[in-house]
């Protein structure tokens, strides 16, 4: 029955039917910093300090320590539609332009108090936008942000390890173990 | 003896295969299996199943060109980055949907015991007399009491880890200890005993997962990733299992990469000679030759390889004398079941990955409990604490939002049901010569759905699952229901249905065709009726029944 487990994770945006290379990068973009068709060096850094913002260093490393921003790169250029590729990539430039709106400032020049104060809105906005919105709706790219971020962050190496438990051979079952609250969840 | 003479041809090399081939072999026959697909090693092919999750880039999804690749893999789970190598070509081995029919297959050496899910059941004698007492398709030729040996040795050589529960329904069986239920499970168990009065027993699933050494193979390791090849060889697959002990007897000779095209069928002995055989690599053809015949090339494929022999003798190809070869094709119907939250085990956790969950076996149209449908369905589930991809309502982004993701939240209980899928006449597979795959090869169209007793069906499985998780205590039960199609139950079974009558089954009661006393037929396809219990247990049952058989006849040279 283990095979039948739905992987729901976090709802990740995959799926739908690839409708050809379309691209909509400007050429804004000097090709030595292209990490892939889509990104480069600057949305990696962008993204980590957005990732980092949703999942910050507690007692345990960050979503930058996980580099989760190459993580959504990859994940964008690989798994994506090409429609939601667009949301995304539009959706750096609109958190931007969010940033500035309420700050006068980029979202890389705003202190972390700013940005977590930008991205709890971002999340409220997409949260009540999710709640009502039509599956042929477009996705809201907070949202995504966001997801990837957690996918990213806690199936990576520190996040698996350090935030949450991992074992790699438990070697046994024990279907009563105590808990107390502070106690980690299993990566797996 | 020529080359390529040998005593017994296993075509095909997945869980009946791999049996059909350790039989023979033990019995002193000369064999070769031929397997369709390439090679997998035991352990050393299994190159994803060391990883741990971040060594994937993807983290186990699936990227554009998968879903571009596998139209039809990415309808179900099956369609992932971690195993994607395990499962068939969708654009090699194209195939005819004349209705929708989700086929996922495994052409490998092991087929799909590597990835099956292991879950391992006897039937009972209502299931092999069901069709007698409805009056519909065909009456078993057998019993209970006929298999119930087999079952046993089926058992003891695979390693079936499970609990006697003395239930009339789900006859026990030869076991291993079982695996355990966790505490949440332990008391939903007991809360269905008393509110039910024992007739809808919740078990631990019997599983084909060992938990004490077993020849050579190392007891489960709780990792939970059976599914990429099991280096401990703690469940039961072709590889760990069957290969092993046919290699072992010097008698067995493996030739991946060969396709049977078709059995050659000898008009004056009425017998098989052999098999013509399309290497996969090189497009050369060659012909094996031998005295017995197993078939095990999976439901439809086997239906596909019967359709392409003897057609100089029969239009429909061996075994379509009947008018059944390719017709009744079953599946379990699935996709329907509930969950909920289960309160007041926050202070309870779990250690190890237990690849295994609860069943609670059929109670439709049983005793006292009467449908408007026949048969019944079984339901699969578990219970365990929702991890970080939980939503948190009250929290949005920020430090306190990832510490609460650290720790596990609320205990949750889900079941899913699996339907027993009735054997229509017209539910179909048959050839579509206008259509070509990779080696030129006509492919197959599928045309079978689910019909009113199904559907019915499917709406008791979701109802019967909300009422026994609100018994079980379960809070904020909700339920599901999608995709209400054959094939994604992956128990693809009936394309050529044992009988007691040539003229209304393709197979004897001992798995022969009709038409060609030496071949075998001991996969999916033999079913005559579809249960519904998780069925590969009982290919293994039949298929060693069937081998001990045609061994003892081929000494009194009866075939």
């Amino acid at each position: 029955m283990n095979r039948r487990d739905a992987i729901t994770r976090v709802g990740l945006i995959l799926g739908g039917t690839v409708i050809g290379a379309e691209f909509f990068i400007s050429g804004c973009k000097s090709t030595s910093k292209k990490v892939n068709e889509l990104f480069d060096k600057d949305n990696v850094a962008f993204l980590n300090e957005v990732g980092e913002t949703i999942l910050p260093a507690t007692s345990s490393p960050g979503a930058k320590a996980a580099d989760v921003g190459n993580f959504m790169t990859v994940m964008v250029q690989d798994c994506y539609t090409p429609a939601d590729q667009k949301i995304f990539i539009k959706g750096i430039s609109d958190l931007d332009e969010a940033s500035k709106k309420k700050f006068g400032k980029k979202f890389m020049e705003a202190d972390a108090n700013q940005r977590t104060e930008l991205l709890t809105a971002l999340d409220i906005e997409q949260k009540a936008y999710t709640k009502t919105k039509k599956p042929e709706d477009p996705n809201h790219y907070f949202r995504m942000m966001k997801e990837l971020t957690l996918l990213g962050f806690f199936t990576s190496k520190p996040g698996a390890t350090q935030a949450l438990r991992y074992i790699a051979v438990p070697g046994k079952y024990d279907g009563n173990l105590p808990y107390k609250k502070g106690d980690k969840a299993w990566a797996t | 003896m020529s080359a390529n003479t040998y005593d017994a041809i296993v075509i095909g090399s997945g869980i009946s295969g791999g049996w059909a081939a350790k039989e023979l072999t033990q019995k002193g026959l000369k064999t070769i299996m031929l397997e369709r697909g390439r090679d997998i090693k035991h352990i050393k092919d299994y190159v994803n199943a060391n990883k741990d999750p971040w060594e994937f880039p993807h983290r186990g999804g699936r990227t554009q060109k998968m879903i571009e690749d596998y139209p039809v893999l990415k309808r179900d789970y099956p369609l992932n980055e971690v195993n994607l190598d395990y499962w068939a070509s969708d654009k090699d081995s194209p195939y005819t949907e004349t209705k929708r029919f989700d086929w996922f297959r495994g052409y490998h050496v092991g087929g799909r015991s590597l990835m099956w899910g292991r879950q391992s059941y006897r039937w009972a004698d209502v299931d092999f007399e069901a069709n007698l007492k409805d009056g519909i398709a065909v009456d078993w030729p057998i019993r209970y009491k006929d298999v119930a040996p087999w079952y046993s040795y089926a058992e003891k050589f695979a390693g079936i880890s499970g609990n006697k529960d003395g239930l009339a329904i789900l006859p026990d069986g030869d076991f291993m200890p079982p695996m355990d239920m966790n505490v949440v499970e332990k008391d939903v168990a007991k809360r269905l005993k008393e509110y039910y009065k024992d007739l809808r027993p919740m078990i631990i699933g019997r599983t084909a997962n060992i938990t004490v050494p077993h020849n050579d193979r190392t007891n489960c390791q709780y990792r939970n990733k059976c599914w990429l090849g099991c280096p401990f060889g703690a469940y039961f697959s072709t590889q760990s299992a069957t290969l092993p002990a046919a290699m072992a007897t010097g008698n067995l000779t493996v030739r991946p990469w060969s396709i049977v095209t078709k059995i050659l069928y000898d008009k004056d002995t009425k017998k098989a000679k052999g098999v013509e055989v399309l290497d996969a690599e090189t497009n050369q053809t060659y012909e094996y030759f031998a005295k017995v015949v197993f078939l095990n090339a999976s439901t439809i494929n086997s239906a596909w390889v019967l359709m392409n022999s003897a057609t100089d003798v029969w239009d429909g190809g061996l075994g379509s004398s009947s008018g059944e070869l390719g017709h009744n094709l079953m599946d379990h119907h699935l996709g329907v079941g509930a969950s909920g939250r289960m309160e007041g085990y926050e202070d309870k956790y779990y250690f190890g990955r237990r690849a295994n969950g609860f069943y609670i076996p059929r109670f439709a149209n049983l005793g006292n409990d009467k449908r408007d449908f026949i048969r019944g369905f079984g339901y699969q589930g578990g219970a365990s604490r929702e991890g970080w991809s939980r939503d948190i309502a009250e929290l949005n982004i920020g430090g306190q939002f990832k510490d609460a993701l650290t720790e596990p939240g609320s205990w949750q209980l889900g079941m899913g049901g699996f339907g027993e899928t009735l054997p229509y006449h017209d539910n179909k597979v048959t050839l579509d010569k206008t259509r070509k795959d990779k080696w030129g090869l006509p492919v197959v169209a599928i045309d079978a759905e689910l019909k009113e007793n199904e559907l019915k069906m499917r709406i008791a499985i979701e109802k019967d699952a909300r009422e026994i998780l609100e018994a079980a205590g379960a809070k904020d039960v909700q339920t599901h229901s999608s995709n209400p199609y054959l094939g994604r139950g992956i128990h693809e079974m009936g394309t050529a249905r044992m009988g007691r009558d040539p003229k209304t089954s393709v197979l004897n009661e001992w798995n022969q065709v009709w038409d060609a006393k030496n071949v075998f037929v001991t996969d999916g396809s033999c079913m005559t009726s579809a249960a519904c219990q998780n069925p590969s247990l009982t290919y293994m049952a039949l298929t060693a029944r069937a081998a001990d058989y045609a061994v003892k006849a081929l000494k009194k040279n009866e075939i």
